[in-house]
């Protein structure tokens, strides 16, 4: 197995996809001659053209509903956000449209669309350009929203996304895109919606997923060391959500500490040990824990947004208190 | 135009008005839901605009859409039919009124949310010029529309990329209560498709016979030239926006004035005084809309409910 960046294997992903299937085709702002905001699409411009990788101007209403539109006719767009931040100036065309319109037709539209879409804090860009607002958007049915957290996950997902039909939200955590990882030899994909045991443990259940697995690694290794086992399951999927695993890891330790880097009320962490004390209460042995962002807009200075985000102590801390 | 055709043009026309007078009914009675936005009035632009497409032409337009599925070739059934909510509807009971739509007759909705399918619209065209399909996309949408910022979005990027667009947008004077002067800062919404340089013009919407002939030009503008064309029509809604508008923001006689003008006397004396049509050709046509209204009534009334298992399905193409 070849260890590549998240950034590779998301464009190697789109490359291939490509490759394969003349429908497929990129747009989005500077997805084309600039290569990317973020050089996932490097190179692809000069290779398939501006039939086929199509700078837009920025206007992301139109970039969402375009695409929907594309992919009514039987292409299948994957459009481009430049941050996930900018998805709520087309909100409408994701919640009310993307998500909406087959079943609001009775079935017959059919919206294979992929929305990729860079999200998350810790670059010090500001409380505008910092959020992590994925639980929002799982909120919808009629829209699938996943976020991987591994350089394999991504590339097998955002194959599985671009065949899927439906529409897909597929969030990047940006501060992802350097990390290392190896990834199968050759065409592969991993299913949507479904978790995965990404470290068997024995004593706490931690659930998380995207730039949080990656904390809630680093929290396990220091645990470890403590003698203290932690299982991390990644969700990987936010809808549909996949609580098999989680309940699993859930019955056979009794505890749970759920990590997220999205804000606390109203979460991902909310949803989750709701799910576990409606469907696993008796094996309830202390009260789940949430770790997630403080409930401020996300400060500019270096010091005061790393205090505001998810530390790997606080995930420390929290495996310990509910132990 | 064959004869054929200026009848079938003109029983559209009677079947869409004599059909929302029904549903107007049957609203008042309860057994048609939320909101219902009449196009009685408006009968002329669909109708020719729409009788001008090819059948690889697109049609795409916002919430006052029966008239404009009547038009693209849906069985008055089941339109009755969704406006009851029922299984046999065009969108099986889950769109109601302002969602209607048919893939097979390219009839793309039917969407609620003012301006927001201008930008599917883009997409749907982009869709034929990517696989060099030679169909144009039909987009109508009121004069409310071209105030949001979808319009305007929709507009450039159709010009940027010379998509293969028919922008129709039907001026009927008010966005629900407000009138076009107190809410555009132009009068003719012509003027907005020049500001991105998209060829544009006016046209009666209360004369089918003008607007199919605009649409005929147009279209084959549109396919020539490989780019988008802005067409304002000219029109007027007999009826509140939706049921239950009190209409306090017109007078009765600037509503009277228009009925004087109405499309389908227009046309009726059209057809006679150019002997297109005979008064006992156009009568008997008359008569056999109340009989379809009537069946499609009975049909819808007939019909099943949803089976409540229905409630989950649809939502996912891969479920």
């Amino acid at each position: 197995m070849a260890k590549i960046t998240m950034r590779e294997a998301i464009s190697q992903a789109l490359w291939e996809e490509m490759e394969r299937d003349e429908r497929v085709f990129i747009m989005g702002e500077e997805v084309g001659v600039w290569g990317g905001t973020y050089a996932v699409t490097k190179g692809f411009y000069d290779h398939f053209g501006e039939k086929r990788v199509r700078d837009t101007p920025i206007a992301e209403s139109v970039i969402i509903g375009c695409a929907i539109g594309a992919a009514l006719t039987g292409l299948r767009p994957v459009a481009e956000l430049m941050t996930i931040n900018f998805a709520f100036a087309a909100m409408d065309h994701i919640v009310n449209e993307a998500a909406k319109l087959r079943y609001m037709f009775g079935g017959q539209f059919t919206i294979p669309l992929v929305i990729r879409t860079p999200g998350g804090g810790g670059r010090q860009l500001g409380a505008t350009h910092s959020q992590t607002p994925d639980a929002i958007f799982a909120h919808f049915p009629g829209l699938k929203v996943v976020a991987p957290g591994t350089p394999e996950d991504a590339k097998g997902m955002l194959k599985a996304a671009i065949r899927s039909d439906d529409p897909i939200l597929f969030i990047e955590h940006a501060t992802l895109y350097q990390v290392r990882g190896e990834v199968p030899a050759g065409d592969y994909t991993v299913p949507l919606g479904k978790s995965k045991i990404h470290r068997p443990g024995s004593d706490v259940t931690v659930v998380t997923y995207s730039k949080m697995l990656e904390v809630s690694i680093k929290a396990a290794d220091q645990l470890s060391k403590e003698g203290i086992e932690v299982e991390i399951v990644d969700l990987r999927s936010l809808r549909p959500l996949d609580m098999e695993p989680v309940l699993e890891s859930f019955k056979k330790t009794n505890r749970a500490v759920i990590v997220e880097e999205g804000w606390r009320s109203y979460g991902v962490g909310s949803e989750v040990a709701a799910r576990l004390y409606e469907e696993a209460f008796d094996y309830v042995d202390a009260p789940i824990k949430r770790v997630a962002q403080k409930e401020v807009p996300l400060p500019y200075n270096r010091a005061l947004e790393q205090m505001a985000l998810p530390q790997v102590e606080d995930v420390v801390e929290a495996v310990k208190e509910v132990l | 135009m064959k004869k054929k055709e200026l009848l079938e043009m003109y029983h559209q026309m009677v079947l869409i008005r004599r059909l929302e007078e029904k549903a107007a009914e049957l609203y008042q009675q309860g057994k048609i839901g939320g909101f219902l936005h009449l196009y009685i009035g408006q009968e002329a632009v669909s109708t020719g605009l729409i009788s001008a497409r090819k059948p690889q032409d697109r049609v795409i337009t916002a919430y006052r859409d029966h008239g404009v599925a009547i038009n693209a070739g849906i069985p008055a059934r089941e339109v009755m039919a969704e406006l009851l909510g029922k299984a046999t509807g065009t969108s099986k009971g889950k769109g109601g009124s302002m969602h209607m739509a048919d893939v097979e007759k390219n009839y793309w909705g039917g969407h609620a949310v003012v301006g927001a399918h201008l930008p599917i619209a883009t997409g749907l065209a982009l869709g034929d010029q990517y696989q060099g399909k030679d169909g144009i996309t039909i987009c109508m949408f009121g004069d409310g529309a071209t105030n949001i910022g979808f319009f305007h979005e929709s507009l450039n990027l159709s010009k940027v990329w010379n998509l293969p667009l028919l922008w129709v947008c039907e001026n009927n004077q008010y966005g629900m209560g407000t009138a076009v002067e107190r809410a555009s800062a132009v009068n003719e919404m012509r003027q907005k498709a020049e500001g991105y340089c998209i060829p544009n013009s006016r046209v009666n919407g209360m004369n089918v016979i003008e607007v199919r002939e605009a649409a005929e030009k147009y279209l084959e503008f549109v396919r020539s030239e490989n780019g988008p064309f802005f067409l304002e029509v000219i029109t007027y809604r007999y009826r509140g926006h939706s049921m239950g508008d009190p209409e306090r923001y017109r007078l009765k006689d600037e509503v009277e004035k228009w009925q004087t003008e109405d499309p389908i006397g227009i046309y009726r004396r059209y057809l006679l005084e150019e002997k297109k049509a005979t008064s006992e050709e156009l009568d008997d046509l008359e008569t056999k809309v109340l009989a379809e209204v009537q069946d499609a009534v009975e049909f819808a009334e007939s019909s099943p409910e949803p089976a409540p298992e229905e409630l989950f399905v649809g939502i996912y193409a891969e479920e």
